[in-house]
């Protein structure tokens, strides 16, 4: 479904990979490696439409994503380094706008469930800036419990998590998965999803 | 029919446009001289002593052009922007950035011409008319084109955020310059503009024309130099570029 | 549509009341730069009053600039803004949001404020009040226009200044006209024609700049 081919990425003046092809079908995850500075954040937004390859064309289902715009964002969820939240909004607010900013529909029912179910039970009225990175992430990971896309591209997601954090995340994706989802991710941590198949491609030498 | 298409998008790789440029600048320079040689003879020499401003006003062969040939640059840069911006071509960026301090001289060129005319005849280095007004604007806006993309140390991101305030400039150009002529009719009613003379010889027209054409060939040299120069540095990884360089060593 | 337009100024007012000190900061240059000038040019009433109509307008464009980096600036720092241009909506219309917001709490309130700081230059009640309907329908053009040069320089060097420099000459004509009304006005003339001149600019502006401003910030964010 989703497909890349022969994707080149120059950064300023260094050719950072090219050549890079890969298919990934429903039910798999793509596991991008690759050292510091391989790329891979970089084709990961490519990906999701933020950055322009120099060579190469992405598609999904068969149609070039650029062509697609609109209908291929409605598909993807993308969480990058930073968390995407607003300080100054609390938990259930930050859900609640980006809701409506994306056009979702999300009860505050449903907005408080995702948010317990990410372990901030309690938390949902403070203003975010005063919760802990940890904490922060939670919130930006708790849109992948109430939106329902078929692909989603992660960029490190288990940094700051704790442990029982890292479990939960890897039983979202998994779960996902499960569902016929695709999934992307980079990470430097070793950590087992539970259900999926997991492919694993490296950038770089 | 089919060759000539494919062959425009060659030259639109910089390997083949660097050596094509290189051998076009030689002739611009030679066509600027003889224009120039030909333009400010006739402009100085030939052309008849205004009876109001005597030998000072011949200062116009060199104004008018001058400001000629800035508002038409930043028209060939806008041309070059929104080319680069279609066609995502990396020579359209490097042409539009080459372009533009060529276009900021002849601004300052004009500018500074307005004012060596101006001092002799109301007194002044400076008036506030449309016409100079405007020039300045222009000035602020190559001005502003230049400072953007020297503060974005990727190419790519600077050569497209300067095509996107290229296009912006050429949409906003004719709204300024109207709203300078309205503001200056409103506020200095009989003042008179520096360039508007009650008949211009035929001599005079031919002369400006000529000095027109001679900033023309000029700026193209100057911008295809330039343009090599940009070309060499940012592909200074590529293979054509090595060999280039490693064939001027040997 | 109108949903997600609603959506975007709902949320960046809420965020700028929870920030007050951006809104005060921006009235209170305002309210020191008017002050500079009788400083500097003395205190000489008749021409005060005649230089009252572009100090105002110059104050309040100086003013609206300053506020413009934080159009974007925030919400690239934290991410929200590449979400904003991953959103499945039409990036115009956010945009646009963002614009209108960015007009209630920066040019709206130098409406409300100017004609109390043309009390002290001695405008008549006619100027003071289409200094108002001037500021009125020029400065959500300023928005407009400035969102272009904050897309423009996100994350750059040198913010504030680059962005000065890319958009007061954008500016020029909404200045010429907007203090061209009050003048009109305080002479006596007709000023209607500035004001449709002004409302054209709007026109204009928020038909093209929402585009612009989006493709600034596809650029941007590359």
């Amino acid at each position: 479904m989703l497909e890349a081919s022969q994707l080149e990425c120059v950064r300023g003046d260094r050719r950072l990979f090219a050549g890079v092809s890969f298919r990934l079908e429903g039910g798999e995850l793509l596991n991008l490696q690759g050292k510091n500075g391989a790329g891979k954040t970089s084709l990961l937004r490519m990906l999701v439409g933020l950055a322009q390859p120099v060579a190469g064309e992405i598609t999904w289902r068969g149609e070039p994503i650029r062509k697609l715009a609109e209908d291929y964002r409605a598909e993807l969820c993308y969480m990058g380094h930073h968390n995407a939240i607003k300080e100054e909004l609390t938990p259930l607010e930050n859900l609640l706008a980006s809701a409506r900013l994306s056009g979702e529909p999300l009860s505050e029912e449903q907005a408080l469930e995702a948010l317990y179910a990410v372990g901030l039970a309690g938390r949902e009225d403070l203003q975010a800036k005063y919760l802990s990175q940890g904490q922060k992430r939670r919130v930006a990971l708790a849109r992948l419990i109430h939106e329902r896309r078929a692909l989603w591209v992660l960029d490190e997601p288990f940094v700051a998590l704790d442990v029982a954090a890292v479990d939960m995340v890897a039983g979202l994706i998994g779960a996902h998965l499960q569902r016929g989802g695709l999934a992307v991710m980079t990470t430097h941590q070793a950590v087992t999803i539970p259900a999926g198949a997991v492919r694993e491609y490296r950038l770089g030498a | 029919m089919n060759n000539r298409l494919i062959n425009w998008f060659k030259f639109a790789s910089p390997a083949t446009f660097y050596p094509l440029a290189g051998k076009m600048i030689p002739w611009f320079v030679a066509l600027s001289v003889v224009f120039g040689v030909a333009g400010l003879y006739l402009g100085m020499f030939v052309a008849p002593t205004d009876f109001q401003q005597g030998e000072g006003y011949r200062i116009i062969f060199i104004h008018v052009p001058a400001s000629w040939m800035s508002m038409f640059i930043y028209l060939v840069m806008a041309f070059w922007a929104a080319l680069g911006l279609a066609f995502n071509t990396r020579l359209s960026g490097m042409m539009a950035t080459a372009l533009a301090p060529t276009g900021a001289l002849m601004a300052f060129l004009s500018l500074w011409t307005g004012a060596l005319w101006g001092k002799p005849m109301w007194g002044t280095w400076w008036v506030w008319d449309a016409r100079l007004t405007s020039e300045l604007i222009l000035l602020f806006l190559y001005i502003g084109f230049i400072a953007l993309q020297s503060a974005i140390d990727d190419p790519r991101r600077a050569d497209k955020a300067g095509a996107v305030l290229a296009l912006v400039g050429v949409v906003n150009i004719p709204i300024i310059y109207f709203s300078v002529k309205w503001w200056n009719t409103l506020h200095q009613g009989a003042s008179v503009s520096l360039t508007k003379s009650p008949s211009m010889a035929a001599t005079m027209l031919w002369a400006m024309l000529l000095v027109a054409l001679c900033f023309w060939m000029y700026s193209i040299a100057v911008a295809l130099g330039r343009a090599r120069n940009i070309m060499l540095e940012r592909e200074r990884h590529t293979e054509w570029v090595r060999q280039l360089l490693a064939g001027k060593e040997s | 549509m109108l949903d997600l337009l609603f959506a975007v100024i709902a949320r960046d007012l809420k965020l700028a009341l929870r920030r007050q000190a951006d809104l005060v900061s921006a009235l209170f240059f305002f309210i020191i730069v008017v002050s500079l000038f009788p400083l500097g040019v003395g205190p000489e009433m008749d021409m005060l009053r005649k230089m009252a109509p572009g100090v105002l307008w110059v104050a309040a464009l100086l003013a609206t600039m300053l506020t413009l980096p934080r159009l974007f600036g925030d919400d690239y720092r934290d991410g929200t803004l590449e979400q904003l241009v991953l959103a499945p909506q039409p990036l115009p219309v956010t945009v646009l949001g963002k614009m209108a917001a960015h007009w209630l709490t920066s040019g709206l309130p130098l409406t409300l404020l100017a004609p109390v700081l043309g009390l002290q230059f001695d405008l008549s009640a006619d100027g003071l009040l289409v200094l108002t309907l001037a500021l009125l329908v020029g400065t959500p053009s300023l928005s407009a226009i400035g969102a272009i040069g904050a897309a423009l320089t996100l994350g750059l060097r040198g913010g504030g200044v680059l962005v000065s420099l890319l958009v007061l000459p954008l500016y020029i004509p909404v200045l010429i006209f907007g203090a061209g009304a009050v003048d009109a006005a305080v002479s006596g003339l007709g000023f209607e024609a500035h004001l449709s001149l002004l409302g054209a600019l709007l026109a204009g502006s928020l038909f093209f700049a929402p585009w612009a401003t989006a493709a600034a910030l596809k650029i941007s964010l590359e």
